[in-house]
């Protein structure tokens, strides 16, 4: 299953990754309109980490025995079928906040402002290449498939 | 071959997910003595405080059943096991046979005996029949005030489902602090002012002597010190104890299965009797913490638990590795995290514990080191990316090289060493 | 402290109805132009630091911003420019020297604008690359003066010994920039992309970073007056070794890298004290003479068993014929000549713009005076000094040049916007900086994938030009000066140049 691998030495914290996941995750998916209308309610997916000249972003992991998946008390947690990604039903989930407390890689976000749910990653199901790696101006982010 | 479940939550579902992965054909039968399709019990609070409504509670879609071929037996009791021919006795004379069982029953609140819990407006609160009940005479009595028994977690939930239908609500708790098996002092202490901040009443370091009804009504309750405590609805939630009943009493039973303070299981789930696995809130299992059997009765172990056991069951070998507590709990609304150890109450010395409260931001951070490795956080008010700690914890990280931070606010994977985030950089040097 | 009189370069224009305060221009900006105020949730811009390099103008996702020359006009003055009266401002204020990077950006006289090239017609059919064998490969080296060869049992064999030869797949190779001027990562990607082009690329003076060591065979080691990470490894594992006696963008000088530039890696690399400037004398302290450069040469040659090329790069200046003919006579394999125009990380722009000669003049001078002396198959000669596109590739080579050095084109591919503040340090393209935050903005596998796509368009467009000029080998170009016809030259320019008007058949 290809997953979002970053090149730590290439990331320029420029942070369009976050711009352009929030953009794809709108309703008007026009980065002039998301930015200016539906915002704050939209939150990027992606968790992104900087200290000093070393940054990165942190998109889901999607793992094969993802610890969220046991701690989600609604199922809104769930794997799809055909992608393998672990997605999250926002209508279902209730803001428990259990996913939070098992994920190892902290990439999941509670959405306080907007649907007062789980938020991360989703692959941009339903689009071939995800929208942070399409725009990474230095392809830091890479879309691969890997032994893991 | 047959598998038998008896349970239908948490380990029963993901042991159904984990032997249909591996055998498609044999026939898996399902005994519950509740009579709703797969529900979460996690979510039994949020349906008596209306915040979900009854097709949420469902945490699998309604035809899971047919989906893994499970044949379903809900509403019926098992009365006892016979090991020796392998069957299952049923309430009300039938019974089922099985080559494969899973005791997936789960735990049973624990009820102290107080005079006067026989009266009506008097509940436990683990099932959704529960929040039915309670649901049902909250409506017919216009109850206006409640009191809590029990200022742990189960109680914290009993808080926020009564809470959100806006009753005038205390909690008592028998300890000195709410809260006390998961937090330290300073966290049970924002808890509580949190709460009273949010209009409810906390009394610690005592508990209910006495409930007092008055025409078929209750009245008030009475603690150990005599104090009276005005309430229409009292709510036990106490805590919750390993369901052991097919297996206890021993010498009337007969099983050979072997308990200590919850079934034991090795690391396969297996019990002591061939053919018989156990998961979930029923079991004891290593505490990695603190390196002793225990039950710890969580929702994402109990999973976790059914799936190992599933797997065994259908002969594929997976084992558990143990797990420790971790519980996510929104106190008047809000959030808090406390996982692992949070309070070494003995060998202090071994113990070291980084702290930052921020009174004004009602946010407090709290981790415990042992031998430089974490096994304990705590987290109020501010949870984001708590689940970091958890993984450090899991994996017992030696955390000298980033200690200083670990409470810092841009704490992250990037504090860590690079192995630690090989599963997500590539580049030279990298091996993932 | 008194007033500066120095205005701002450039204005930004930010169209606030675009901009979604992302701030990834506040982030990208080196001079710390752009800032974001949380109160107001806006993003403004303090232009007076603006260089022009427009990074926040290309990764703006909304194009909101655009950066123009800040337009403040001084009453028309076509003797005191605007440029003049603000060089000498900045002079009164500093009592120091003006420094740019990149080359002479004065209007001098363009040469290459006004050659034009021939297309073959009617008389000799043009050749359509597409479907003929073009030859690009290039041998830089000393070629014979007779070439014997001998027939045994049917099998033609080559008697005469040949002197070492450095084979280009195509006449363009990238110039000397040492490592320190510009980042590691774009040293990187010049070796990967020549590798991939079957060219070359030239350490320049700052010694050979040994993980680069891998391309040596498609690596020139630079010999400067300082001689920085001049080591016998060093020439060991390149192909072929460069006496840099000057350069063009400041003939006569030497160069200077700050000692801010000169980090842990950069000091390994040169073999010099961290954090010390590196000053490259003006000449060698061991060459004052053309002996002395001969000892050099042949000490070099000894050194590598006389399995390498040995050439020499000086600067076009008035006298560069003879001074050609006297290198080539010392024993050098190539002579690299740098003109007027070329680039450099940092120079006194008074140098920059005012010493040295065109490349074109230069190249046409040295080409017809070795071949008056009979001497011209002693050496390659290569062009260098803004070789912009492959018609002026075409156009030197016609001249009389065997191969084409790139510098500022490669760097421009690399993504330089010649905002010529290579000095600061704070390139914010990740080329002339050793700053971390800058450099990683270079990815080599980017970088190299566009200097190898901009030598394989150039290749490609050479071709045509050849195949149109009825030419099938890039060999018979060289000082083909017929195939050439100027437009809007003198007599005396023309005479130079050793080619006809436009218009004469």
């Amino acid at each position: 299953m290809k997953r979002i691998y970053v090149n730590e030495e290439y990331c320029i914290a420029c942070r369009l990754c976050e711009v352009h996941c929030l953009v794809q995750h709108s309703q008007s998916k026009k980065i002039i309109k998301a930015y200016k209308e539906e915002a704050p309610q939209l939150m990027p997916r992606l968790v992104f980490e900087e200290e000093g000249p070393l940054s990165f972003a942190m998109p889901c992991r999607h793992c094969a025995d993802a610890p969220c998946l046991d701690a989600c008390i609604t199922g809104a947690m769930h794997r799809d079928e055909e992608t393998e990604a672990v997605l999250c039903d926002e209508d279902r989930c209730v803001g428990c906040w259990m996913c939070v407390m098992a994920c190892p890689f902290g990439a999941i976000q509670r959405n306080l402002k907007g649907t007062k749910a789980a938020s991360k990653c989703d692959l941009c199901y339903g689009e071939e290449i995800p929208a942070c790696v399409a725009h990474c101006p230095n392809e830091a982010l890479v879309f691969e498939e890997r032994e893991q | 071959m047959r598998y038998v479940i008896i349970g239908n939550s948490a380990a029963a579902v993901s042991a159904i997910e984990a032997i249909r992965q591996h055998d498609a054909e044999n026939p898996i039968t399902v005994i519950s003595d509740e009579t709703h399709h797969v529900y979460s019990r996690p979510l039994v609070c949020h349906l008596l405080g209306e915040l979900v409504d009854e097709d949420r509670m469902h945490y699998r879609p309604l035809d899971f059943y047919e989906q893994h071929q499970v044949e379903p037996m809900l509403g019926v009791r098992a009365t006892a096991i016979d090991t020796q021919a392998k069957t299952v006795l049923l309430a009300g004379g039938g019974s089922v046979p099985y080559d494969r069982l899973l005791l997936a029953v789960g735990g049973k609140p624990f009820v102290p005996p107080v005079e006067g819990i026989d009266l009506d407006g008097v509940f436990t609160f683990t099932k959704w029949e529960d929040a039915q009940k309670i649901d049902r005479y909250i409506k017919d009595n216009d109850v206006q005030s409640a009191l809590i028994v029990g200022g742990g977690l189960i109680g914290m939930k009993a808080v926020k489902a009564l809470m959100a239908r806006g009753l005038q609500l205390t909690v008592v708790e028998l300890a000195d602090r709410i809260l006390s098996t998961s937090f330290d002092h300073t966290a049970s202490k924002l808890a509580e002012s949190i709460l009273r901040r949010a209009g409810a009443e906390v009394i610690t370091g005592t508990t209910v002597k006495e409930i007092v009804g008055k025409e078929g009504r209750i009245d008030h309750a009475v603690l150990q010190d005599g104090e009276k405590v005005n309430c229409d609805l009292v709510i036990f939630g106490i805590g919750v104890r390993p369901n052991l009943d097919l297996i206890l009493p021993e010498p009337e039973r007969q099983t050979g299965i072997r308990v200590n303070r919850g079934i034991v299981v090795d690391e396969h789930m297996r019990t002591s009797v061939e053919d018989v696995y156990a998961a979930g809130d029923c079991v004891e299992t290593y505490d990695m913490i603190l390196e002793v059997e225990r039950p710890i009765a969580i929702w994402p172990h109990a999973t976790r638990q059914g799936h190992v056991a599933g797997c065994n069951m259908a002969g594929v070998e997976k084992t558990y590795a143990g797990g420790f507590p971790m519980n996510s709990e929104d106190i008047a609304g809000v959030p808090t995290i406390a996982v692992g150890l949070t309070d070494p109450q003995e060998h202090e010395d071994e113990y070291e514990i980084i702290e930052k409260y921020d009174r004004a931001a009602l946010t407090y951070k709290r981790l415990v080191l042992r031998r430089d490795r974490l096994v304990g956080a705590i987290c109020v008010g501010d949870i984001d990316r708590a689940g970091i700690y958890t993984g450090l914890i899991r994996d017992q990280v030696d955390v000298t090289p980033f200690k200083e931070h670990l409470l810092s606010g841009s704490f992250g994977l990037i504090s860590l060493p690079k192995e630690y985030r090989k599963h997500i950089v590539v580049g030279e040097g990298i091996i993932v | 402290m008194s007033l500066s009189l120095l205005p701002p370069e450039f204005k930004i224009v930010r169209d606030d109805a675009r901009c979604i305060a992302c701030q990834v221009c506040v982030r990208q900006c080196a001079n710390d132009v752009h800032a974001y105020d949380p109160e107001d949730d806006w993003v403004y811009s303090d232009y007076s630091r603006c260089v022009g390099c427009h990074r926040c103008v290309t990764l703006c996702p909304t194009n909101a911003i655009t950066c123009v020359q800040n337009p403040l006009d001084f009453r028309a003055n076509a003797n005191w420019t605007h440029a003049m009266i603000t060089g000498l401002h900045k002079q009164a204020e500093t009592g120091g020297i003006l420094l740019s990077g990149m080359g002479c950006d004065q209007p001098q006289r363009i040469y290459f604008d006004h050659l034009l090239l021939n297309a073959s017609q009617v008389t000799n059919p043009s050749i359509d690359p597409l479907r003929e064998p073009m030859e690009l490969r290039t041998h830089i080296g000393r070629k014979p003066d007779r070439v014997e060869i001998s027939c045994k049992d049917g099998k033609v064999k080559l008697d005469t010994k040949l002197a070492p030869q450095l084979e280009l797949a195509t006449p363009i190779m990238f110039s000397a920039m040492s490592y320190g001027s510009i980042s590691y990562n774009a040293c990187v990607s010049l070796a990967r992309a020549a590798k991939q082009a079957g060219i070359v690329y030239n350490t320049g003076e700052g010694g050979l970073h040994p993980t680069l060591y891998e391309y040596g065979p498609w690596t020139i080691a630079q010999v400067a007056s300082g001689r920085f990470g001049v080591h016998p490894e060093y020439l060991d594992v390149a192909a072929a070794l460069e006496i840099k006696i000057g350069q063009g963008a400041k003939p006569g000088i030497g160069g200077h890298l700050p000692g801010e530039k000169v980090s842990a890696d950069v000091s390994r690399t040169r073999m010099i004290p961290e954090g010390t400037d590196a000053l490259s004398p003006a000449p060698h302290h061991d060459i004052y003479s053309i002996e002395d450069l001969r000892q050099l040469i042949y000490a070099l040659k000894e050194a590598t068993d006389y399995e390498k090329p040995v050439g020499v790069k000086v600067a076009a200046v008035h006298n560069i014929a003879p001074i050609a003919s006297g290198i080539a006579r010392a024993g050098a394999d190539y002579i690299a000549i740098d003109g007027l125009r070329g680039g450099t990380g940092a120079a006194p722009t008074v140098i920059r713009n005012n010493v040295g000669i065109p490349i074109e003049l230069a190249i046409s001078a040295v080409d017809q005076r070795l071949r008056q002396e009979g001497i011209r198959n002693q050496v390659s000669l290569i062009a260098a000094g803004s070789i912009r596109n492959s018609g002026d590739v075409v156009k030197i080579i016609a001249l009389g040049a065997d191969a084409v050095y790139i510098g500022t084109g490669a760097l421009v591919a690399l993504g330089c916007h010649l905002c010529q503040k290579c000095y600061t340090g704070k390139c914010n393209w990740g080329i002339a900086t050793q700053d971390p935050y800058l450099t990683k903005r270079l990815n080599p596998n980017i970088g190299s994938r566009r200097l190898a796509n901009l030598v394989r368009a150039w290749s490609l467009e050479i071709k045509e030009m050849l195949g149109g000029m009825g030419v099938n080998a890039i060999e018979s170009l060289r000082g083909n000066r017929d195939h050439l016809r100027g437009v809007g030259l003198n007599e005396v320019e023309l005479r130079s140049l050793g080619i006809k008007a436009a218009g004469e058949a």
